[in-house]
């Protein structure tokens, strides 16, 4: 029998994405085991965003499968989802908490649950529950954090963030790390698909190198995926 | 989180985030006065004449009124990205769609609701029918403009010209709701014919409409 650790959660198989002529993966085939914090890195349209918002079931593969969380229809798993994009994914116009609490409601959390959780997910990025300025007010690094607060609101089991600490200032970036290192000790396997791979140098499980659509290495450390 | 809870939730949500922002209910009155107060002087009809022109000179008013409602409600969406949360999230796709379309018929209904009074005033309008009708006119109404134009403001979206395109895919499809919304609401103004067959035709564009527009959504919700 498998063992849990290794089972993969992600599984790409010839991932084909073309977007009218232009082809931003071009036959991506891996394996990604559990309970791992794997780095995606590589030069601009290199295709990491692409293979993160495919393995998110935002973007549908042209050709070729991908199995994520044991099942071929993402839908089923979007429960276990949490995602983290480039830009916020918050109405500006909200709070932190009221942003929180609606996407809380999308989630199917018991409604007597959902405070607590929402508090619980803005504390655990180091920002104020009771800040109630709208989001479009908070600094490019709060803005950031409450991202990854709301990618952590479902308690995912897989993580996907794309590009963390952009537009943070290094201290920001440093803390942003050590959150995501804490999610993949907690068990969450973790994508994050960054220009800053140094930032996560300590605790990532693997760099993985793409270039022009495809996975051209992958290794244990940053030296070693350095071309 | 049940259908019904997620759909009253993002109901919620826009009408605090457009209650905040007032982005689409100021641009729709702010247009729907222009409209008003330039055709007002643009031609000094008799009250007679009132009757039958005010029919189509209101509904083609909130039509184009309610582009900007329409717009406006998924460009919120758009704005960091937001519509990918929730298409990300476990949610069916229905409920967004069931809320905004709700959402745009009540900002639009807002709109009547204000503008009305001022189209009376203008063009010294009283009608010779039963008054009460214009009411299921309106909603009906209403809610085939909104009902369509939510979704194809959706299916616009990703499109680099979408507030043009909206009024491009829009209107020639809302045309047999236009007629039966001017014809209506002349026949009751005017008093001189009964508006029934043009408020069955409004009521059976709106079932096919609102079911084609349930039933395709998921697939321009996810399309990319």
């Amino acid at each position: 029998m498998a063992d849990a650790a290794t089972t993969p959660v992600v599984i790409a198989d010839g991932l084909i994405k073309q977007f009218g002529r232009f082809a931003a993966l071009r036959g991506v085939t891996a394996d990604f085991a559990a309970g791992k914090l794997y780095v995606i890195i590589g030069d601009n349209g290199a295709g990491k965003t692409t293979l993160l918002r495919t393995i998110a079931g935002l973007a549908h593969p042209t050709r070729g499968k991908i199995s994520v969380l044991g099942s071929a229809d993402i839908r089923s798993a979007r429960a276990q989802i949490g995602y983290m994009a480039h830009p916020s994914l918050l109405y500006d116009d909200l709070s932190g908490i009221e942003n929180l609490r609606y996407f809380a409601g999308l989630y199917s959390i018991p409604e007597s649950d959902v405070d607590r959780r929402c508090r619980d997910a803005i504390a655990s990025v180091k920002l104020d529950p009771e800040l109630d300025r709208p989001v479009g007010q908070y600094s490019q690094g709060m803005r950031q954090r409450m991202s990854l607060a709301r990618a952590l609101l479902n308690d995912p089991k897989l993580l996907l963030l794309d590009e963390p600490f952009s537009n943070v200032d290094a201290r920001s970036a440093g803390e942003m790390a050590v959150l995501v290192g804490q999610a993949r000790d907690r068990g969450k396997t973790v994508f994050v698909v960054t220009h800053q791979p140094a930032q996560l140098e300590a605790c990532a499980d693997e760099f993985i190198w793409m270039e022009a659509g495809r996975v051209v290495n992958r290794t244990a450390t940053l030296q070693g995926a350095a071309r | 989180m049940s259908f019904l809870d997620v759909t009253l939730a993002t109901l919620a949500k826009d009408i605090r985030l457009e209650w905040r922002s007032k982005d689409a209910i100021n641009a729709m009155l702010f247009f729907s006065l222009l409209v008003v107060v330039i055709f007002s002087f643009a031609f000094d009809p008799t009250a007679e004449e009132s009757r039958k022109i005010a029919g189509g000179l209101i509904w083609v008013a909130f039509l184009f009124a309610a582009i900007v409602a329409l717009n406006q409600t998924w460009a919120r969406e758009l704005r960091n990205q937001v519509l990918d949360a929730y298409r990300v999230s476990p949610a069916p796709a229905t409920p967004l769609f069931i809320a905004k379309a709700l959402g745009n018929f009540l900002f639009v209904g807002v709109l009547e609701f204000l503008m009305a009074p001022l189209f009376v005033m203008f063009y010294k309008l009283r009608p010779l029918g039963a008054a009460w009708e214009l009411l299921p006119v309106a909603a009906l109404g209403t809610w085939a403009l909104v009902v369509n134009g939510t979704f194809f403001a959706a299916m616009s979206l990703r499109t680099r010209a979408r507030e043009i395109m909206l009024p491009l895919l829009l209107f020639p499809l809302a045309l047999p709701a236009l007629l039966a919304m001017v014809n209506a609401t002349t026949s009751i103004l005017t008093g001189e014919d009964s508006p029934t067959f043009w408020i069955a035709l409004l009521v059976a564009y709106d079932v096919v409409f609102t079911t084609a527009c349930l039933l395709l959504f998921e697939t321009v919700l996810e399309a990319e």
